[in-house]
């Protein structure tokens, strides 16, 4: 288990127990006393850590290198899951995945960013940051739910669609602008889920859906905090501050009426216990899924526009 | 998302050192610096007589420039930006949207008037670059939302001319949704076949790029405007090596087919009519 700064009194207390049970079997002496004293502290650390977790620490969280990824989750809530690739046009950007998957039976069309989990493999997915293609791809792909009406989800995670030279020359912005245009009339229900960043255009760029979940310790912004501050304060140092100021948690963005729900993690993060998170997440999708799948086309495109037409706040002279 | 980032080759100067329109009696040209009259520069639309830089200029000069005389009329004057994040750096929101209304006499980023161009009513929405770097937020959303809405209400066609630096980070989130908002709508003004003119000028780039801006029934942009999706420095510092001459003009997305024209300022009301009238005819 990798532990983040602000876990540390967490690791302390876990490397204790592990030493303490290790010199109970090595020693032949009884330890269980000392065990349980030291997990009950181990509780209590947690408790005061995961319960007051302030922005910047979820942002953490949401890049814990072993926090669970979009093809997990797809392996893990669906049956028979088929990739498929390319954009048909340039190439087949390995920052988003898709392809067609069983959710109990019925077919759907999944569709996410992908990280890696290795310095290899990091590099070969771009570490989730999708070039035009990418975005293409993923519109290829709902068009083809669309002819064969299946609906779409759709798993978020980028910290931003990749700054490049050659994606410009390839058209970032109009794929991005391409996507949120066409996903905000696709006939079919979509749904989409940040699974851990959730920064700017590159995020949005699949995330136009009928209903928005986030889990729980994850983050949706214009802008990194990191960004935020070297803009706002010249220097990378103030994350923690940027993080504040841009209320760019799912307990903001449900305040703010922007997303539909939270999903709750295990306690400590997704990484703790993945598979539980990927059934409370199939729970959820599956229970939104069967609302919209009651309601016709026409009704369906219409409420997604009017959604995202309401959102922000302003005054009037 | 990059309004504060705009860079490059010296043509652009910094936000705070610039003014739209000049007001004193001379014009220095930015680019190849030759002076004229104000009056000279502004008869010649704001373009420079030497070099043909066309400066960056305001929605009223834009107004000016492609409404019949005395046609145009405001619409949705009344809408401000509310703070709802309470958003703080070096001043508070708050203050510094008062500082922006009082510095341009403009409530927001974006004005929106309905009139005649060559005898034919349209809406043309059009983004102040003088206004916290043409940032899109709330408010800037909403009167494209609302000008989509008079356009199907009046069948009307619609020009949004873009000149923004993105999304307003002081916004975060909402500001953000302004882009999922303005393609949304969009999507209606195609379903009842109004045409949509995206002009693009200098500079367009960010979330304003990546929503309603690249989504025109026609792409069209003034000359060498910078247009792109992330800034030039951000590019620079990903790929670590010197970006070509040209990178990000109109004419660099004319060649990679992401324009359907480039139009001089000067040419500017009678190709749009002309543009127009084809969708009418
Ligand atoms: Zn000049």
């Amino acid at each position: 288990m990798v532990f983040l700064d602000f876990e540390q009194p967490i690791e302390e207390l876990t490397e204790r127990i592990a030493r303490v049970k290790e010199i109970g079997n090595t020693e032949k002496v009884d330890v269980s006393k000392t065990i349980v004293e030291l997990e009950q502290k181990l509780v209590l650390a947690k408790q005061r850590v995961y319960k007051n977790l302030s922005r910047w620490q979820r942002v953490q969280l949401s890049r814990h290198p072993e926090r669970p990824y979009t093809l997990y989750y797809i392996q893990q809530m669906f049956d028979n899951f088929v990739e498929l690739h390319g954009d048909r046009q340039v190439a087949d950007d390995k920052a988003i995945v898709g392809g067609l998957a069983s959710l109990n039976g019925k077919s759907v069309m999944v569709i996410g960013h992908q990280k890696g989990t290795d310095t290899k493999s990091r590099q070969y997915r771009n570490f989730g940051m999708a070039n035009p293609e990418g975005y293409r791809k993923a519109l290829r792909l709902m068009h083809l739910a669309e002819k064969f009406d299946k609906p779409v989800i759709c798993f978020i995670d980028t910290p931003g669609a990749y700054p490049g030279l050659e994606a410009e020359e390839r058209g970032q912005a109009e794929a991005i602008a391409r996507n949120l245009f066409e996903m905000s009339r696709l006939p079919v229900p979509i749904i989409c889920v940040i699974i851990g960043e959730g920064a700017s255009g590159g995020a949005l760029g699949i995330g136009i859906g009928d209903r928005i979940l986030m889990l729980e310790n994850t983050w949706y912004s214009v802008i990194s905090p990191e960004s935020c501050s070297s803009i706002l304060w010249h220097t990378w140092e103030h994350k923690e501050k940027a993080a504040e100021a841009l209320r760019l948690t799912p307990q903001d963005m449900l305040q703010f009426k922007l997303i539909d729900e939270i999903v709750q993690e295990p306690f400590g993060g997704a990484h703790h216990d993945p598979a539980q998170t990927a059934a409370t997440l199939k729970n959820t999708i599956e229970k939104y899924l069967t609302d919209l799948l009651v309601l016709n086309k026409k009704t369906l495109v219409s409420q997604r526009i009017q959604k995202f037409s309401t959102m922000g706040e302003f005054a009037q002279k | 998302m990059n309004w504060f980032r705009r860079v490059t080759q010296g043509i652009h100067t910094q936000m705070s050192e610039r003014k739209e329109v000049p007001d004193g009696l001379w014009h220095r040209c930015s680019q190849c610096k030759t002076t004229t009259t104000t009056r000279a520069h502004k008869n010649n639309l704001w373009v420079c007589t030497n070099c043909d830089y066309h400066s960056r200029i305001g929605s009223e000069e834009y107004f000016e420039i492609l409404f019949d005389k005395g046609t145009a009329r405001k619409l949705f004057g009344n809408l401000i930006a509310k703070d709802t994040l309470d958003f703080t750096d070096s001043i508070s929101y708050k203050k510094r949207l008062q500082q922006s209304q009082k510095k341009t006499g403009l409530d927001d980023a974006m004005q929106v008037a309905v009139g005649k161009l060559n005898g034919s009513e349209l809406v043309v929405a059009c983004m102040d670059f003088s206004f916290i770097g043409g940032s899109m937020g709330v408010v800037v959303g909403e009167k494209i939302s609302r000008a989509i809405d008079h356009c199907l209400e009046h069948h009307l066609p619609l020009l949004i001319i873009s000149k923004s630096g993105g999304a307003r980070m002081m916004e975060s989130a909402f500001s953000l949704m302004q882009m999922a908002k303005t393609s949304a709508k969009l999507t209606l003004l195609a379903e009842a076949k109004l045409p949509y003119i995206s002009l693009m000028t200098d500079p367009t780039t960010g979330g304003v790029t990546a929503s309603f801006a690249m989504l025109g029934d026609l792409n069209v942009a003034e000359p060498n405007a910078l247009i792109g999706f992330a800034g030039p420095r951000v590019i620079k510092e990903t790929i670590r090596r010197d970006l070509p001459d040209g990178f990000q003009t109109s004419e660099f997305l004319l060649e990679h087919g992401f324009l359907d024209k480039i139009i001089h300022r000067k040419q500017l009301k009678d190709q749009l009519g002309q543009l127009f009238a084809h969708f009418r005819q």
